[in-house]
């Protein structure tokens, strides 16, 4: 047999004196760039470094915001950083609070307060300071202000809410005889009406009446079961209403086995599935109406529909929080609490994405109230229901994960509503038996 | 051999223990202080970003270490046996493995037969033949899961319609706990096999012709010629694509994380090791508690890859 003629490897690419050291000399550039003086140093302002989880229309928003902010503040050396919204920016949050020196003013989801560290790694907003810019529990959303308090604490300066609403097409649903004399969806009071409801727009769509994100059932779970007056308990007993989680978990069955709604639409889908006229209403977050908006999409939007009585639908706040300090910096703070009274004061801004502004004066205003749809879900905000509370609970926490997980076979009809519960009880158990790492 | 050692620089002279001659041991140990500079910069890598990362994680596997707080406190083999009473570890585990044996056969057997195809095929469509095999495997996996997602949409998606008229009833790929591994490791075949493709066809042009000729006058068919002239000419380079193959299936997570949005899939039919090892140390914080199930599954890749060697180095001395 012939030897096999192995090439060996080729010539190493050849790497130019030049080339190596022009290499060089700019990475010695970025090195020193890296470890030069403080600008406050240089340039005597007054350095504020913001981190925030906006990207898409959001992130598009908050920069027009910080735009106006550095214009009327030319004192501040205003830097920012954006990282992608859940785990990504929620751990780079946890080692910069812990290493102490990454931001002095951080966005993040109320829910999340005690999941990364009140108290430990996340300080208290001095109240007498942020009521010196006007911002207090009277001129906020006092659900939300009450949410962002621990122990007497206000931990996080909250500037939003945003949660699940009921968004219809109207062209559908008018053809479907369910919108009222105002050209809004009629309101329902029970299961039946709602099923009523969405059969008539089936009729029209043809496929489906509703769609929501079947893979993230933990929103629709959640605002039904807080529908029905349920409660969860987190700490040390797990305690929950079983009959009620059923109820729940059962409509998501029927809504699913019925045909009423898809066995199965994603986070992506579910926007798609709308927009493709699969189904005329949509029960997700309100973040979702820019994307609908440029698609020149006509639709109306109205609160978590009152299935099981209030009109309560499931939802968080983005907050502004401070980080623990090793050595206090008074300035630094002033300079972030200003910073985000400033932005709650101009959220109209903020409100143009969908989100619920949390402070009052904005939404009462009629810039906002000229805002369409925004303005129609206004009084969900007051009614919103936040996840109950524990390290592990919360936007892209543990809890969440292991409800989709969970709930997705619901829909599908692999796993019935009494075996859901039963795994969906013991993942929250084996949460709370598991020794809290904050 | 010895006389000759202790008498001239051969380069066997540093090892042989009997080179008494000063003038040998000089030139040896000039020639060993050059070479540590060659050897210190990947040395000092290798221990920097391999040795000490492997032995500050074993050492959180005994702590309590967070993400959330700054100091850490001895926990003993506390993760170690909350770890082995874990269920999710064994079924995250076993997703892994599952995923291992579903993908490697197609991923040897589609790029083999790809590379025969390109091989036989005519200079003027080879080229496509390269091109077109190769290129998913450029691709991104955010675009590459992007692209599946759409495709596995009940609703809408490509792969349902094309079933509806052929008269199958599609199905919910990503949301049902018996599809959605399988749809991940489809997406995965597609996207990867153009690796190992590359490499067998670069084997094939490695075989003489004139063994094909020579059967083909001895009167072999074409079944005859590949089992008994290709298989055993490419047996080395199946032996690397397997191993290779093995340990990158093993190590799934980007693309059964995205596709499954993080989530894990319906009940957890798609959570791999890692998966299970990111959420407990990022979602979860744990960093000490990830740190354990990381050594479990790096004595998993171990034994695998020596169970492997042991039996392909068996068929070889064999062979």
């Amino acid at each position: 047999m012939r030897r096999r003629s192995t090439t060996g490897p080729g010539p190493a690419p050849a790497l130019g004196r030049r080339t190596f050291l022009a290499g060089g000399l700019a990475a010695a550039g970025t090195a020193m760039a890296g470890c030069g003086p403080p600008d406050t140093v240089l340039s005597g302002k007054r350095r504020l470094r913001q981190w925030n989880l906006f990207t898409g229309g959001d992130g598009a928003r908050m920069v027009e915001m910080h735009d106006a902010y550095r214009k009327q503040h030319p004192g501040i050396d205003f830097q920012t950083s954006t990282f992608q919204w859940g785990n990504p920016y929620y751990t780079k949050f946890a080692m910069g609070a812990a290493g102490g020196r990454a931001f002095d003013v951080a966005t993040l989801h109320v829910s999340r307060l005690r999941g990364l560290g009140a108290g430990t790694l996340i300080s208290p907003v001095p109240t007498d300071l942020l009521a010196q810019h006007g911002i207090t529990r009277d001129t906020v959303t006092p659900n939300i202000w009450d949410t962002c308090t621990i122990d007497g604490e206000l931990y996080a300066i909250p500037l939003d809410t945003h949660l699940v609403v009921n968004y219809f097409n109207r062209p559908v649903c008018e053809k479907a005889g369910v919108l009222d004399a105002d050209g809004d969806l009629v309101a329902v009071s029970d299961e039946d009406e709602f099923f009523e409801v969405c059969a008539a727009v089936k009729e029209v769509t043809g496929q489906y009446g509703v769609v929501m994100d079947t893979t993230h059932a933990w929103r629709p779970f959640w605002s039904l079961y807080r529908q029905l007056g349920g409660e969860l308990t987190l700490d040390g007993e797990l305690a929950i209403d079983d009959d009620k989680a059923l109820r729940a978990l059962d409509f998501l069955r029927r809504i699913s086995q019925d045909g009423l709604a898809p066995q199965s639409s994603d986070g992506a889908a579910t926007p798609a599935n709308f927009q493709n006229g699969i189904a005329g209403l949509m029960l997700s977050g309100n973040w979702e109406l820019p994307t609908l908006k440029d698609a020149g999409m006509d639709f109306g939007m109205r609160p978590f529909p009152g299935i099981y009585g209030e009109e309560l639908g499931q939802g968080d706040s983005h907050c502004f929080v401070l980080p623990v300090r090793r050595e206090p910096d008074e300035d630094a703070v002033a300079a972030a609490v200003e910073y985000a009274a400033w932005m709650l004061k101009h959220s109209i801004t903020w409100a143009g994405g969908g989100h619920v502004p949390a402070y009052t004066p904005v939404t009462e205003s009629q810039e906002y109230a000229d805002l369409q749809p925004q303005a129609n879900y206004r009084r969900a905000a007051e009614a919103v229901q936040f996840d109950p509370s524990a390290w592990f609970s919360g936007s892209a926490a543990q809890l969440q994960a292991d409800a989709g997980a969970i709930f997705t076979g619901v829909h599908t009809g692999a796993v019935t509503p009494k075996a859901a519960l039963n795994r969906f009880k013991r993942a929250a158990q084996n949460l709370i038996d598991t020794p809290s790492p904050v | 051999m010895t006389v000759q050692a202790s008498t001239t620089e051969t380069p066997d002279a540093a090892s042989a223990p009997r080179s008494s001659s000063p003038r040998a041991a000089r030139g040896t140990a000039r020639r060993s202080a050059a070479g540590i500079w060659f050897v210190l910069p990947f040395t000092v890598l290798f221990a920097v970003f391999l040795i000490w990362p492997l032995i500050a994680g074993l050492w959180a596997s005994f702590t309590d270490r967070s993400l959330a707080k700054e100091d850490s406190s001895f926990v003993g083999l506390a993760n170690w046996i909350e770890m082995f009473g874990d269920p999710a570890v064994w079924q995250s585990l076993w997703v892994t493995l599952l995923f291992t044996l579903i993908t490697v056969p197609p991923l040897v057997a589609i790029a083999l037969a790809m590379a025969l195809l390109t091989h036989r095929a005519t200079a003027r469509i080879g080229w496509f033949l390269r091109f077109s095999y190769f290129a998913p495997f450029l691709m991104p996996v955010a675009v590459v899961t992007l692209i599946w997602e759409w495709m596995y949409q009940p609703e809408f998606g490509m792969i349902n319609d094309v079933l509806a008229t052929v008269g199958i009833p599609g199905a919910s790929w990503l949301t049902g706990e018996d599809t959605v591994l399988p749809a991940i490791a489809l997406t995965t075949v597609w996207w990867t096999v153009g690796f190992n493709y590359l490499l067998y066809l670069a084997a094939l042009q490695g075989i003489p012709v004139y063994l094909y000729e020579a059967a083909a006058l001895d009167g072999a068919g074409a079944w005859r010629r590949f089992t008994s002239i290709t298989v055993p000419m490419v047996r080395r380079t199946t032996t690397l694509i397997v191993l290779l193959q093995m340990v990158a299936s093993l190590k799934l997570f980007d693309q059964a994380y995205l596709m499954t949005n993080g989530s894990g899939g319906p009940n957890y039919a798609a959570r791999p090791i890692i998966g299970y090892i990111f959420e407990s140390g990022f979602t979860g914080l744990r960093i000490g508690y990830a740190s354990a199930i990381s050594y479990l599954f790096f004595a998993v890749i171990i034994v695998v890859s020596v169970l492997q060697l042991r039996l392909f180095s068996r068929k070889e001395d064999a062979a």
